[in-house]
C-alpha cells in the first residue's frame, strides 16, 4: 500500500504536520461519526444529528467572537442544544421534526449575529467560511488531545449502552417492558451525538459533518442488517473517505485554478455521497430476495410505535 | 424607515413571508421540517455556483432548488426520508463549498446569501419574486385537496387512488420555487425559520387547514414586520430578528396547548397529536358525512368511532 500510494501521493503528503494531524484527527471523527451515526440512523434521528451540527455553528460564531478555540464552542452548544431538543421531546417521533426545527431556526439566528457582530469587531471576514466549512489543515496542535478524549468519550457511551439503545431504537414499549430506563438511554445518546457532530464540525465544518455522520451508516445499513457488522463498516467507509478525502485535497493544490487547493469537506462529502449511492448499484443483482426483508428491517423503526 | 429604498424591503418581505405561511403549512403538517430546511440551504450552494460562473444567482438557486427536491422525491423511494434529505443536502452544500473557495469574494457572499440580505432589495427583483409567490400559491391552490388528504390521511389517500408519491414529489417543486425566489431575500438559513415557526404555531391555535394557513401567514408576516423594524433600527441582521421572534411565538403557540390542555371541559390537546386535524375532521373535510351513498372503508369507520369514543 505504501509502495503504491508513493506514486499517486505528492511528495511530502506524510511529512507534513497540518496532514498528519488531519488524519489522526479526521480518523478519530469517522470512526466516532460512523458508529454514532448507525444509531441515527436507526433511529431516524438524521434531522436531530444535522440540527446539532447547525446549532454547534452559533457556538462556533460565539467561541469566534469571544476569542476562544472553536471546538470549545462547538462542543458547548452541542451538548446544551441536545438538553434543549430532549426537554421539548426530541424523542416523540411525532411532532419532534418541528420543535427541533424550531430550535435550530433560532439558534442560526443567533448565529447569525454572533458572526455578524465578529465581523464588525475584527478585521477577519474568512470567519464565517471557517466556521461553516471547516478547515481541516488548520486544526491547532493543543486541541487535538481535547479531540480525541471527547471522540473516545462518545464512543465509550455509545458502547456501554449499545444493547439497550439497541432494544429502546427498535421497540420503545419492550425496552420499557423491560425495565430500560427509555429516556435516560436517549438523552445520553443525544449528548453522543452532539460531541460527534462538535468533533467533525471542527474537521469538516458544521453545515457538512452530516454527510460523515449519516453516509457511512446508511450505506452500511443498507449492505449489512446487523447493527455491530454496520458500525464496522459505517466506521471503515467514514475513514476511507476521510483519508482519500485529505489525499485528494493535497494533491488537488496542483489542480487548475493554479495554487488553490480545493476544500477537504468537499472531497469528503463527495466521496461518501459515492460510497452510498454505489450500495444501490450492487443490490439489486446479487441480493433481491433479502432486499424486501432489508428495506422490513429499516423502515421498521419508524412505524415500530404504532 | 418607510422610505424609497426601504419600500422595497418591506414589499418583498411581504411576499416573501405569505409564500413561507402558506408553503409552511403543509411542510410542518407532512412532517418535512426537514426538507424545509434542506432545500433553500442547498439551494444557497447554487446561488455560489452562479456567482462564480456570472450568472444570474436566481439561475443557480433554482437550479439546485429544484434539483435538491428531485433528488429527494426519486431517492426517497427507495431509502428513508430523513436520511436522503440528509444525503442530498451535503451533497449540494459540498458543492457549495467547492464553489465558495474558488470565489475570491466568499465571505460577503457567503454571508448575505446565508442570512439574508433584506435592504439591497432592487425594483427589479420585486417582480420575479411577486411572479414566483403567485406560481407557487396558486399551484398550492391547484392541489389543494389532494395534497391536504396525502398529507394528513396517506393511507386514505392511496386507497382513494390519489398518488401520495407524486403530491410529495409537487410539494417539493412547489417549495423549491418558493425557496429559490425567497433566499436571496431572507436568507438561505432563515426562510427555514419562517416556514415551519409561524405555520406551527398556527397549529397550535386552531385545527381547521384554512384558520391554520391565514393564522400562519398573518404570524409570519408579524414576525417580518417586526424583524424589519428591529433590524432597522439596531443594525443587527434580520435573520436573527426572525429566528428569535419565530421561537417566540412557537412557545407562545406551545403555552397556550398546555394551558388548555389543563382546562377542565376541554379536549386532550389537538395540536400535539399526530394527526393535527383529528382524523373525523379531515374525514369531513373530504366526504361530508352526509353523503353516505359510498361505502366508508371499514378502518375509516372505527377510526371515527374510536376518536369519538
Amino acid at each position: 500500500m505504501g509502495h503504491i500510494l508513493g506514486y499517486i501521493v505528492e511528495p511530502g503528503l506524510l511529512s507534513s504536520g497540518p496532514v498528519r494531524t488531519a488524519i489522526l484527527v479526521g480518523t478519530v471523527v469517522a470512526v466516532t461519526s460512523g458508529v454514532v451515526g448507525v444509531f441515527t440512523v436507526i433511529r431516524g434521528q438524521s434531522f436531530a444529528g444535522h440540527s446539532l451540527a447547525d446549532v454547534a455553528t452559533t457556538g462556533g460564531a460565539g467561541a469566534f467572537l469571544a476569542g476562544l478555540n472553536q471546538f470549545w464552542g462547538f462542543l458547548l452548544a452541542g451538548v446544551s442544544a441536545a438538553a434543549i431538543m430532549e426537554l421539548i421531546g426530541v424523542q416523540r417521533r411525532r411532532g419532534r421534526d418541528v420543535a427541533t426545527g424550531v430550535v435550530l431556526g433560532a439558534a442560526l439566528g443567533t448565529a447569525a449575529l454572533f458572526l455578524y457582530l465578529g465581523t464588525q469587531t475584527s478585521s477577519t471576514t474568512g470567519a464565517s467560511f471557517t466556521i461553516l466549512f471547516g478547515s481541516m489543515f488548520v486544526i491547532s496542535p493543543d486541541t487535538i488531545p481535547a479531540l480525541i478524549a471527547s471522540g473516545l468519550v462518545a464512543l465509550a457511551v455509545v458502547a456501554v449502552l449499545s444493547r439497550m439503545l439497541l432494544l429502546t431504537s427498535l421497540s420503545p414499549e419492550l425496552a420499557a417492558a423491560r425495565g430500560v430506563p427509555v429516556r435516560a438511554v436517549g438523552a445520553a445518546y443525544l449528548t453522543a451525538l452532539a460531541v460527534a457532530v462538535s468533533l467533525s464540525a471542527v474537521v469538516i465544518g458544521a453545515v457538512l459533518s452530516t454527510a460523515l455522520l449519516i453516509g457511512p451508516a446508511a450505506a452500511a445499513l443498507r449492505i449489512s442488517r446487523r447493527p455491530g457488522r454496520a458500525m464496522i463498516a459505517a466506521a471503515a467507509a467514514g475513514t476511507a473517505a476521510t483519508w482519500l478525502g485529505i489525499l485528494l485535497a493535497y494533491d488537488s493544490s496542483y489542480w487548475p485554478p493554479r495554487g488553490h487547493g480545493w476544500p477537504v469537506s468537499f472531497f469528503v462529502v463527495a466521496l461518501v455521497i459515492a460510497g452510498y449511492l454505489l450500495t444501490y448499484a450492487r443490490l439489486p443483482g446479487r441480493r433481491r430476495p433479502a432486499r424486501g426483508q432489508q428495506g422490513e428491517a429499516e423502515e421498521a423503526p419508524a412505524c415500530s410505535p404504532a | 424607515m418607510f422610505s424609497g429604498l426601504m419600500m422595497n424591503t418591506w414589499i418583498a418581505a411581504t411576499i416573501v413571508a405569505v409564500i413561507a405561511g402558506v408553503t409552511g403549512f403543509f411542510a410542518v403538517l407532512r412532517g418535512q421540517s426537514f426538507a424545509a430546511h434542506a432545500i433553500p440551504n442547498g439551494a444557497f450552494a447554487g446561488a455560489a455556483g452562479a456567482g462564480l460562473l456570472g450568472l444570474n444567482v436566481i439561475w443557480g438557486l433554482a437550479v439546485f432548488a429544484a434539483g435538491g427536491a428531485l433528488g429527494i422525491a426519486a431517492l426517497g423511494r427507495r431509502a428513508r426520508q430523513d436520511v436522503v434529505t440528509a444525503l442530498v443536502l451535503v451533497l449540494m452544500l459540498g458543492l457549495g463549498a467547492l464553489f465558495l473557495s474558488f470565489s475570491t469574494e466568499y465571505a460577503e457572499v457567503t454571508y448575505s446569501l446565508l442570512f439574508g440580505e433584506v435592504f439591497g432589495v432592487s425594483s427589479n427583483v420585486i417582480l420575479p419574486i411577486a411572479a414566483l409567490g403567485i406560481v407557487s400559491i396558486a399551484l398550492i391552490a391547484l392541489m389543494y385537496r389532494p395534497l391536504l388528504l396525502t398529507s394528513a390521511l396517506p393511507e386514505i389517500a392511496d386507497a382513494r387512488g390519489v398518488s401520495t408519491r407524486r403530491m410529495n414529489l409537487w410539494y417539493l417543486i412547489v417549495m423549491a420555487l418558493a425557496t429559490s425566489m425567497t433566499v436571496p431575500v431572507v436568507g438561505a438559513l432563515l426562510m427555514f425559520a419562517l416556514m415551519i415557526g409561524p405555520a406551527a404555531t398556527a397549529r397550535s391555535f386552531t385545527r381547521r387547514p384554512e384558520q391554520a394557513i391565514a393564522l400562519g401567514v398573518a404570524i409570519a408576516l408579524a414576525t417580518v414586520w417586526a424583524g424589519i423594524a428591529a433590524s432597522y433600527r439596531t443594525n443587527w441582521p434580520l435573520g436573527f430578528f426572525v429566528g428569535v421572534i419565530a421561537a417566540g411565538f412557537f412557545l407562545l403557540g406551545q403555552g397556550w396547548t398546555a394551558v388548555r390542555r389543563r382546562g377542565p371541559a376541554r379536549r386532550p390537546a389537538p395540536a400535539l397529536s399526530p394527526v393535527p386535524l383529528s382524523r373525523t375532521a379531515a374525514w369531513r373535510l373530504i366526504r361530508p358525512p352526509r353523503t353516505p351513498e359510498r361505502a366508508v372503508p371499514t378502518r375509516v369507520a372505527t377510526a371515527r368511532s374510536g376518536k369519538k369514543g
